[in-house]
């Protein structure tokens, strides 16, 4: 087990090193750079003043060699004007010329400055994710216990009518993406002119003149029914889907085993059967499910979060994306791997431990 | 002239439709009349599901072959005075154009109904296309790994694991940007990836035929001059002919799609030939002293097309939400595109006051994606049950 956990560990750095080596190449393209430069120093640069831009903060060097220096291996840049002033990498942003020469990345718990919020990265990266995991956590609170409502009541008996119409329904959450979803549940629910809304306001059901709000941001500061259904009902659709139908094909295969059927035989109802015989066994693969499900959450958590304005991770990601922002985009990549890497690590290992014919070698 | 009612709006709109209402008619009837001699095919016209998924999928298909007859307006020109008009407006001064903007007109003052029309044009020129080269890459990938084993397989799926760790929409970000496409990344990529149909036909034929080799010579030979051709078009945009080509932005969106897509692939096909390998005809193809490709492809390949199939209608309703999403996010495609997933994202600004030029591509979407879902499980469905 041990060594299963390291090997798996191991394998996790490697593919964490892979990928943040990627994005690191991909955001530093010169196209790109040139883009920030003008981004960040005015947008009518000719082109000798963006390449001067580039040179003079640190942009110019090998990629190799600043992937280095992102990650805490090799010492920052520094450059020494004429007038005596030393820039550099780690001097910037300390504001300490003795530290010219040091190493800085990632490795040092230094995770860099966002262009964009004009914020110490991991300040703003640590907000976000908070919001975000609050956001997630309401997610789970509604999908999970959805899903495995639906999947056991479709599984448990297969084939009637209350399975077909449950699976359809299913189906239907799959086929509905986020963007869809959100737009839909803001033209019937948080409109003032159209949808719900208006109806319910003109007979005095509801105080405001919309049921939720379409925008999500005073979620910030005070999360209320009325800001924050329309987001988690719009991230918590698309997944439950599959894993209803995982929970359904589970229940289903559990209910013709011969234990059940020897149950029943002796006489047990059905409500005891499947609550006391059935659903711990069926429950099993709906659990890996759920887990390698929070990963695909995150494009869910990025789509609305842009629809409804709710500044967390995703917002993040997209803004930082959009403004090619380098170093807030390199550790939002690298949060979303880790969160991807590590559901995938619980899965593995809640497998085993719920299961106690698979063991791992 | 008045508004149309609510009523009068759906009837038009059918009328419009009319090519598709008949073109359906005729494949349910002569697909209900030969069921029985049609195999898989013929089989899901037993199960509900799978006909109401297949009635659904094959409306959003011949709108897209039909969509020149069915459009009521040009999708990219602007009618004065019907910036948001609600559906069922008329035009002030309609001239010889279609008197009405059925499902209304979006900011710019364009018919919705046109464009959502044209948006399905577009989805389903690039969403079946990018899931076949997407199986295609899988399966070529797939089967060695699975029937190799061995060192292969470790690197090929430790590189469809990595691909698999990113997150869907951070790839998209980066790779399907006009920086990008200003670099070779796009074409090296589209150069790699439009290989692997090329190759993988090529083995397919060459290891079925290499014992006949007047037929294996017109075959593989018909193959590489219509895939060079091709490629030439595809990748370099140098198809002398003009028949093959793609702009750089669609060639950038469809790269990015199959990349994301190609690993699930490989890691569904790699699983069905670990079972399959073990299975006594593999064994029976290995005594008889056949070539690994021709075990592969032609012993291992057949029998696994159930699952395969069944998966690939997932993939493409898979792939349409992608295509979405990178509208959605208006990445890679020009901003006057009628494709669906650009639509909701322009109608989205003014949701909630003017809902109707995002909710009829939301709709759109929803129902081509649901019809594709609906299909393969009547086909899952069918195909368990002999």
């Amino acid at each position: 087990m041990l060594l299963f956990l390291l090997r798996r560990i191991g394998l996790m750095l490697i593919t964490a090193l892979c990928l943040t080596f990627v994005v690191f190449a991909l955001t530093n393209l010169p196209a790109k750079l040139e883009t920030l430069a003008k981004t960040q120093a005015g947008s009518r640069m000719t082109d000798a003043e963006v390449a001067r831009w580039i040179d003079r903060n640190g942009y110019g060097s090998p990629m190799l060699q600043r992937y280095g220096e992102w990650l805490g291996v090799i010492p920052g840049w520094v450059r020494h004007d004429d007038d005596g002033t030393v820039h550099g990498r780690c001097v910037d942003r300390h504001q300490d010329p003795s530290l010219a020469g040091s190493r800085c990345g990632i490795l040092q718990g230094d995770w860099g400055y966002s262009t964009r919020f004009q914020d110490n990265v991991s300040t703003v990266i640590s907000a976000r994710v908070g919001a975000t995991g609050l956001l997630m956590m309401w997610v789970l609170i509604v999908m999970v216990p959805m899903a495995l409502i639906v999947g056991v009541l479709a599984g448990m008996r297969e084939g009637s009518r209350t399975d077909r119409a449950l699976s359809t329904f299913a189906i239907a959450s799959t086929a509905t993406p986020e963007y869809v979803s959100g737009v839909l549940f803001i033209a019937l629910l948080a409109s003032s002119t159209v949808g719900l809304s208006p109806l319910l306001a003109s007979w005095g059901w509801i105080d405001g003149r919309v049921l939720f709000q379409g925008n999500a941001r005073s979620a910030m500061e005070d999360i209320t029914l009325s800001n924050f259904t329309l987001p988690v009902l719009t991230i918590a659709l698309y997944g439950m889907g599959y894993v209803a139908r995982i929970t359904r094909a589970s229940m289903t295969e559990v209910m013709t085993q011969q234990y059940i059927r020897t149950a029943r035989l002796k006489g047990v109802s059905f409500s005891k059967i499947v609550l006391k015989h059935a659903l711990r066994n069926a429950l099993i693969a709906p659990f890996t499910v759920i887990m390698l499900q929070i990963p695909w959450l995150l494009n869910g958590v990025v789509i609305s979060e842009v629809l409804f304005s709710y500044p967390g991770f995703g917002w993040t990601l997209y803004e930082a994306a959009v403004n090619n922002d380098i170093e807030l985009l390199l550790a939002s990549s690298v949060v979303a791997v880790v969160v991807v890497l590590v559901t995938q690590l619980i899965s593995d290992i809640g497998y085993v431990y719920l299961n106690p014919r698979i063991r791992i070698s | 002239m008045d508004p149309l009612s609510w009523f009068e709006i759906f009837a038009r709109a059918a009328q419009q439709f009319l090519p598709v209402w008949i073109a359906l008619v005729v494949t349910f009837a002569l697909s209900i009349r030969f069921k029985r001699r049609l195999g898989l095919y013929g089989k899901l016209f037993d199960s509900t599901i799978g006909m109401i998924g297949f009635g659904i999928v094959m409306f959003w298909l011949f709108t897209a072959l039909f969509a020149g007859m069915i459009v009521t307006h040009d999708p990219l020109a602007q009618v004065s005075g019907l910036r948001n008009a609600s559906p069922g407006s008329a035009l002030r001064s309609p001239g010889d154009l279609y008197p009405y903007y059925l499902f209304g007109g979006d900011s710019l003052a364009r018919d919705v109904f046109s464009r959502m029309v044209m948006g399905a044009r577009e989805v389903l020129r690039i969403a079946p296309f990018a899931a076949m080269i997407s199986f295609m890459i899988g399966i070529s990938l797939g089967l060695p790994a699975g029937y190799f084993g061995g060192k292969l397989d470790t690197g090929l799926t430790f590189l469809a694991n990595l691909v698999l760790a990113f997150p869907v929409i951070l790839l998209f970000f980066l790779l399907v940007a006009p920086e990008i496409q200003q670099t070779l990344i796009p074409k090296v990529m589209a150069g790699l990836l439009f290989l692997a149909p090329i190759l993988f036909v090529t083995v397919l034929l060459n290891s079925r035929f290499f014992t006949q080799p007047a037929k294996r010579n017109l075959y593989v030979g018909v193959v590489l001059v219509v895939g060079a051709w091709a490629y030439a078009g595809l990748v370099f945009n140098a198809d002398p002919a003009g028949i093959w080509s793609m702009s750089p932005n669609l060639l950038n969106v469809f790269v990015a799609v199959v990349f994301v897509n190609a690993p699930t692939v490989f890691r569904i096909v790699r699983g069905i030939t670990l079972d399959i390998k073990t299975r006594d005809y593999v064994a029976a193809a290995q005594t008889r002293g056949e070539g690994p490709w021709y075990i592969m492809l032609w012993e291992i390949l057949p029998n696994a097309r159930g699952p395969l199939i069944v998966d690939f209608c997932l993939r493409i309703g898979y792939t349409t939400i992608l295509l979405g999403t990178l509208g959605f996010f208006g990445l890679g495609v020009s901003p006057e595109s009628p494709d669906w997933g650009s639509t909701i994202n322009a109608g989205r600004r003014l949701l909630t006051v003017y809902p109707h030029p995002a909710l009829v591509p939301a709709i759109s979407l929803m129902s081509l994606v649901l019809g594709l879902n609906l299909l393969a499980d009547g086909l899952r469905e069918e195909s368990l049950r002999d």
